[in-house]
């Protein structure tokens, strides 16, 4: 086999390392089988053991605890059977895994659980077409789900949400480009102060109106005070998600537009909000889709009814939240099932709200939509079209003076 | 303004050739030139209309903590240091406190972020590190959404579908780490035989699983972007180092997003300490200081303004108040350590190469 010892017999070679013990090169991609046995393996063997346990030996009963024990064996059997055919940092590294896996997956399907179970609690009530055009006068905590519905709510849902974000929406997006347009000492506190309010428990924003519109102005409870205290609450949130939006614009944009010489209100008004506009977007959704969802504000300020109420500056108006949170302390079958259709239904405009959000985000500053560029390409062709009619004319002068 | 077009009558040419420059030769300046900006009266205009509302934000806010605490003054006044020391919530009879709702609310914050954090963890984890590629942005946008999920949704789970469930790991904790003074259920013993769920409904244990259920996609949501953000080069040294995949984590993911760690752990527990419907739904009130998470009844401070700000005489609101000052100091002082921990850690700034 070797061709240097037949021409140099006085050399003698060591023996080489039959193919057998040859280096292999590890298999990074695919399944492997001992993979798989080990996984198998250890599943079996944990489910057997708790089985063994909760029937046999120990005195355990419940679900959720032969879960928690099955997982707990599961994982130790993993461990040992990999460390047969591995080592240390190898055997970590599958455990660690083993764990991360199960952790994302029961994190998933638990919130995937809490949707689906509302939705399932609340699916008697939602197929029924009055549920949606009528409201509560009529119906008593008694009355089918055939009778009444949740029309009052959706309307006070959607005219509180959108006072407030009346309030909220022109008051952050001014409070974020002054945070950072505007440097200096005051920014910097308001910064500061708007950072603290995010913070501001929902409860709090509620009592504040309570104790200043309702007991103040002393006609009850009415739907622009919950609009107002929802502001309370979204103010900060908007404000601080518009301001981390606004910083991502590239700072050469800007530059560019100052050394072009505009201003900073004409920066401000052409380069910067415009290039930060997909991401203020989203901001200002997901702040309502987080303030629609608030129940205590709306609890302390709206008051509770069961009629339509249009008009926010008088008498209490319903909203979905605050009806899903009334209606299920009730021991009625029908009424906890009406207080889980209007949770879905509140799930619902929320969903919408966040489709919308991600429809129109989710892009960078300076990313444009393929109509965006469109328009963009258009308007760069125009102004080319003008570059050479004033070319032309140029021309056209000076071959006129050349010529007389 | 700066922004004029072209004028029209006049041909101009847009590649006009450089004027020579005429004038002395200048040696560089010795002393930096000083640079002014004239503003413009738009922009003293903008900045004037920004500056109010900032400073209409800024009013707005501070009002807000200000009116709690001047209505609360009147409370305050009254019960002195009690406050602080008194378990019962009786405002018209003069005893009332904070200590039984503000321990009830910091025990259900704890065990919120004693579940959240792991969940947390592990699902930032398996999205930013595990998830196969094609299903990884639906996965973002799946706790994304679950964010923006209204707390009352958790709360109509937890309080018709957990309560009753949990009973049984409730009983099962109670009955191997009893030796523990917070698991431990008064009249209930491992031989004890009798029907036992409803000493364990309604238990700060609970409300702290559903309220730890909400705060996960939050912190979820903050970690997986900081895990995401470790720079590739890092992670590829490490593997080039012969690191395994949770070698690699460990050296240069966590590390990395330790600060955003500990900031989404500390916004989910700013939330937990806040959360109101949810857990009044769940909880009994009682106003003892209920050290026993798993046993029933215990109180928390936006629960109890929500339970009793309709009955209040003016002297009980202000006690409702001067409580939710309490609570909106509990929660700016973990708002702030989050704030500084996050600032003083790397996470964030990114390495070269």
């Amino acid at each position: 086999m070797t061709t240097v010892g037949q021409t140099a017999p006085g050399t003698t070679l060591p023996p080489r390392p039959s193919d057998r013990l040859a280096p292999q090169p590890r298999r990074l991609t695919g399944i492997r089988t001992p993979d798989v046995l080990a996984l198998v393996g250890a599943l079996a063997a944990a489910f057997s053991t708790t089985g063994l346990l909760w029937t046999q030996i120990a005195p355990f009963s419940g679900l959720i605890g032969y879960v928690v024990m099955t997982w707990g064996l599961f994982v130790l059997f993993y461990a040992v059977l990999v460390s047969f055919d591995q080592n240390g940092p190898a055997v970590r590294d599958r455990v660690v895994s083993v764990v991360v896996h199960s952790l994302g997956a029961l994190v998933l399907l638990a919130l995937i659980y809490v949707i689906a179970y509302t939705f399932f609690r609340g699916w008697r009530a939602l197929v029924h077409v009055n549920f949606y055009t009528q409201d509560l006068r009529t119906t008593g905590p008694l009355s089918p789900l055939t009778q009444g519905g949740v029309r009052h709510a959706i309307v006070g849902t959607l005219i509180e949400i959108g006072i407030a974000m009346g309030i909220a929406v022109p008051l952050g997006l001014l409070a974020a480009v002054y945070m950072h347009e505007v440097p200096g000492r005051l920014s910097r506190l308001v910064r500061t102060v708007v950072d603290a309010m995010t913070a501001l428990p929902d409860v709090l924003a509620g009592l504040f109106i309570y104790a200043t519109l309702i007991l103040f102005l002393r006609r009850g409870f009415f739907g622009f005070a919950a609009g107002c205290a929802l502001a309370v609450n979204a103010l900060p949130i908007v404000a601080r998600a518009a301001y981390v939006v606004l910083r991502l614009v590239p700072g050469g944009l800007t530059e560019a537009s100052y050394a072009l010489g505009s201003g900073q209100w004409r920066t401000v008004w052409n380069v910067t909000l415009p290039t930060a506009r997909s991401g203020l977007a989203t901001a200002v959704i997901l702040g309502a889709a987080r303030a629609i969802g608030e129940t205590a504000p709306v609890l302390l300020t709206a008051g509770v009814s069961a009629y339509v109420n249009f008009n926010p500056l008088s008498g209490p108006m319903m909203s979905l939240p605050l009806l899903a949170y009334i209606s299920v302390q009730s021991p009625e079958v029908a009424e906890i099932e009406r207080g889980f259709g209007a949770a879905c239904a509140l799930l619902v405009l929320v969903l919408l709200l966040f489709v919308t959000a991600r429809a129109i985000g989710g892009r960078g500053p300076g990313q444009l939509t393929a109509r965006q560029q469109r328009r963009r390409a258009l308007g760069s062709r125009r102004d080319l079209g003008r570059y050479e009619r004033y070319r032309a004319a140029a021309e056209a002068a000076e071959y006129l003076e050349e010529e007389t | 303004m700066g922004s004029g077009g072209f004028a029209q009558d006049e041909p101009i040419s847009l590649f006009p050739e450089p004027e020579p420059f005429e004038g002395p030769e200048l040696a560089p300046p010795q002393t930096p030139i000083k640079l002014t900006s004239r503003l413009s009266a738009s922009d003293y205009a903008f900045r004037a209309v920004a500056r109010g509302g900032g400073v209409l934000v800024l009013v707005l806010m501070v009002a807000v903590g200000a009116f709690l605490a001047y209505r609360g003054a009147q409370a305050l006044h009254r019960a002195g240091w009690s406050f602080l020391t008194t378990q019962d919530w009786n405002p018209d009879g003069g005893k009332f406190g904070i200590a039984a709702i503000i321990v009830g609310t910091i025990l259900i914050a704890l065990v919120a972020i004693a579940v959240a954090v792991p969940l947390a963890v592990g699902a930032a984890l398996y999205i930013s590190e595990y998830a196969p590629r094609r299903i990884q942005r639906l996965l973002i946008s799946l706790v994304d959404l679950m964010a923006a999920v209204p707390s009352i949704v958790f709360g109509l789970w937890g309080f018709f579908f957990l309560e009753w469930r949990m009973t049984s790991l409730s009983r099962w904790i109670n009955d191997w780490f009893f030796w523990i003074p917070l698991f431990k259920v008064n009249g209930v013993t491992r031989n004890y035989t009798g029907p036992t769920a409803t000493f364990y409904t309604s238990s700060s244990f609970i409300a702290g699983v559903v309220v730890a259920l909400m705060v996960v996609p939050i912190a979820t949501s903050i970690m997986r972007e900081a895990f995401s953000q470790a720079p590739v080069g890092e992670r590829e040294g490490a593997y080039a180092l012969g690191a395994t995949r949770w070698g690699m984590i460990s050296a240069v993911v966590l590390p990395f997003a330790k600060g955003a760690m500990i900031g989404g752990t500390m916004l989910g527990l700013g939330r937990a300490l806040g959360e109101t419907v949810a857990v009044s739904l769940i909880i009994s009130p009682i106003f003892v200081i209920q050290p026993h998470l798993l046993q029933n009844g215990t109180s928390s401070v936006s629960s109890t303004i929500a339970l009793h700000y309709a009955e209040a005489t003016p002297f009980g609101l202000s006690a409702l108040m001067a409580a939710g000052l309490s609570l909106f100091a509990l929660t700016l002082l973990v708002n702030f350590a989050a704030a500084v921990i996050v600032s003083r850690s790397r996470s964030g700034a990114i390495s070269e190469a």
